[in-house]
């Protein structure tokens, strides 16, 4: 099993070298200051080169990873989040809200029932809360079915 | 006699009947979200600040709501520390030392309050402390040029690095992390993009707050899965509440003492308040002997560094409003609060926005003694909050800060970041790199970057210029020193270890 800290040591040494190679694509305008855009950015790389160097030549004791199941439930989670992202805008407010805090609360305590009630308070209750409350513009349901 | 002029003009600006309001409104939310298991300070005001920009609060209003907020979480943090033993952040941690064994044997309501008269003491004190010095500070930091600033800059990452973390190398890559996310979007002075990939979202750089709610709140959802949210609450009951005036009146020297040391440790920029709370309680610990029962359930051990940890936020505001560099997470957050509202922190803020400083010193003050007024009648309401399952909280939380980005932005790619973040804060807390250095590094980047470009216009590229006075010269010789010192001291100053739930058990 290799340590987590190597690995995390040379992601941390290849992303500096990508930052430096980014720091050289960047356009150099005809009216610059002395420095430029690009120095610090090369800076930054070369700090982090060395800490990641650092990192590789000295890693910590293995931190505890979660099983197979809680990476899942975690992955599972991760979807959610993106699709209520992708949702939140055509499909309103409460049905995402309702589906996606149902779903984080099952990945954390596995009960149908408690879960799919948390869904369903919290959309609707955060709903009055933010529209009628605070007086956010949020849009309830989804904009095809009510123009 | 200026200094108590500008105080009447803040209490002037702060004390209306609807910003007493938003105090009372901003103290019981902070308190509930500080009691909440699991939440702390930083991320308590990092999920509210989206929302109190989208109800259209002017500045010092927001400043009032968002300190209530802040203060009111500091005070709910006891909360758990003491009776569940879950500390809410960092500096909360010194308080489970003492606070859980006494609730255990069944003091809980005591440790409450000395905890509380504590907190009061020690804030209200700082604030005092902060009247009398920022002004000072602010003078001091006129003279302060881009080299200066740049120096400047590079210690609060050093002093946060060095003595915040345990692993140097970690802490300087999550600053470069910070530094290197705060590159993206159009360069300040030549206008053209960079690190954008081609992408429009990104014109405009990361947005601060889209990263703080990201890395606080949203990577706190995949660590309670993980967990299962076993670390929630188990049944708690208090017994009456009753004043312990004898504690109160044994420990008080205590709280006088940490206060100042935990002032002092706030000051120091980067070093913020777990250092307070820390050396507080080690101060307090060798200054009571064998005389002590620390570890086991000695008041003073709840007092000290609850007082300490509550001058240290006091303290840290002075860097962070007279400088513009804060100290510890959570002044990160009302640094980037102070920026949302179009603020900038620095010496030029006394002169030019007087009254948003003192009316911020004002709600300091204000939202202190209603936290005291509100914390007393309300204990037993604010324990009940501790009952809250977290297959409820998390999803709350998550759906509060989504609405929130949401409202404030409008886009669903900052959401998209945002989860992005979750997810980096997450591996960054299991692989024990700490997340508040990347948070500094995206709010103060451009700073920095500025101040180093100026240096070099001033100077038409000779980097020596950096080092040409002797202000500079202090700052970065303190800089190397914050930075490599904790190598050698991390033998001396041990933290000690959280009580075992279990073993305290009987």
């Amino acid at each position: 099993m290799i340590n987590s800290d190597r690995i995390f040591g040379l992601v941390v040494v290849l992303g500096a070298l990508a930052f430096f190679a980014g720091a050289l694509q960047i356009q150099i305008s005809f009216l610059s200051d002395p420095l430029g855009p690009r120095v610090f950015p090369i800076l930054i790389a070369a700090a982090a080169l060395l800490c990641g160097l650092t990192i590789l030549w000295k890693p910590d004791a293995e931190p505890e990873w979660p099983g197979l199941r809680n990476w899942l439930a975690m992955a599972v989670a991760l979807v959610v989040l993106v699709a209520y992202a992708y949702a939140l805008a055509p499909l309103g407010f409460i049905v995402p809200t309702a589906l996606a805090a149902g779903v984080i609360s099952y990945q954390i305590s596995p009960r149908a029932g408690p879960a799919a009630l948390t869904g369903a308070c919290l959309s609707g209750g955060l709903f009055v809360v933010f529209k009628y409350g605070l007086g956010l513009g949020l849009v309830a349901w989804p904009k095809a079915l009510f123009g | 006699m200026e200094t108590l002029a500008n105080l009447y003009l803040g209490f002037g600006v702060a004390l209306t009947p609807y910003t007493l309001f938003l105090a009372v409104v901003g103290c019981f939310l902070g308190t509930v979200i500080g009691a909440l298991p699991g939440l702390g300070p930083a991320n308590g005001v990092a999920i509210l600040i989206p929302l109190a920009f989208s109800l259209g609060l002017d500045a010092t209003q927001a400043l009032v709501l968002m300190t209530s907020v802040y203060y009111g979480t500091m005070y709910g943090g006891r909360i758990s520390s003491i009776l569940l033993n879950i500390p809410g952040d960092e500096p909360a941690m010194m308080t489970t030392l003492d606070g859980f064994p006494m609730a255990r044997h069944g003091r809980a309501a005591d440790a409450l309050m000395i905890s509380g008269a504590a907190s009061f003491v020690g804030s209200f004190l700082a604030i005092i402390g902060l009247v009398i010095m920022a002004p000072l500070l602010a003078s001091i930091a006129y003279m302060f040029g881009p080299a200066e600033y740049f120096a400047l800059y590079l210690l609060a990452f050093c002093t946060l690095g060095g003595v915040a973390s345990k692993n140097q190398a970690k802490a300087a890559v999550a600053a470069c992390i910070g530094l290197g996310i705060a590159m993206i979007g159009l360069d300040n002075s030549t206008g053209l993009p960079r690190y954008t990939g081609g992408n429009l979202h990104l014109m405009d750089g990361v947005n601060f707050l889209v990263a703080i709610v990201g890395l606080f709140a949203v990577s706190e959802v995949f660590v309670f899965i993980e967990s299962h949210g076993s670390k929630s609450a188990i049944g708690v009951t208090i017994g009456r509440m009753m004043i312990p005036w004898r504690d109160l009146r044994a420990t008080f020297p205590t709280m006088l003492r940490s206060t100042g040391i935990g002032f002092v440790a706030g000051v120091l920029p980067g070093a913020g308040a777990s250092l307070g709370s820390f050396m507080a309680y080690m101060a307090e610990k060798s200054w009571a002997g064998k005389s002590g029962r620390f570890g086991k359930g000695d008041p003073r051990g709840v007092a000290a560094p609850e007082a300490g940890n509550n001058a240290a936020a006091g303290g840290a505001m002075v860097p962070m409003l007279t400088l513009g560099v804060p100290g510890s997470g959570t002044t990160a957050v009302m640094l980037a609060l102070l920026m949302t509202l179009n603020i900038t922190p620095g010496p030029l803020l006394f002169k030019e926005h007087a009254d948003i400083v003192w009316g911020l010193i004002a709600s300091m003050f204000i939202a202190n003694i209603v936290l005291v007024v509100l914390n007393v009648p309300m204990v037993k309401l604010f324990v009940k909050v501790l009952l809250v399952p977290a297959w409820v909280l998390m999803p709350l939380v998550t759906m509060v800060s989504f609405v929130g980005i949401y409202s404030l932005t409008g886009s669903y790619f900052d959401l998209l970041l945002m989860t992005g973040f979750g997810v980096l804060g997450y591996f960054m807390r299991k692989l024990d790199v700490p997340t508040v250095p990347i948070i500094l590094g995206i709010l103060l980047g451009s700073f920095m970057e500025d101040a180093l470009r100026r240096a070099m216009v001033i100077s038409n590229g000779e980097w020596s210029y950096l080092f040409s006075s002797p202000i500079a010269i202090g700052l970065w010789i303190a800089a190397v020193g914050g930075f490599v010192a904790p190598l050698f001291l991390r033998g001396v100053l041990k933290k000690p270890p959280l009580p075992d739930t279990e073993a305290l058990e009987d």
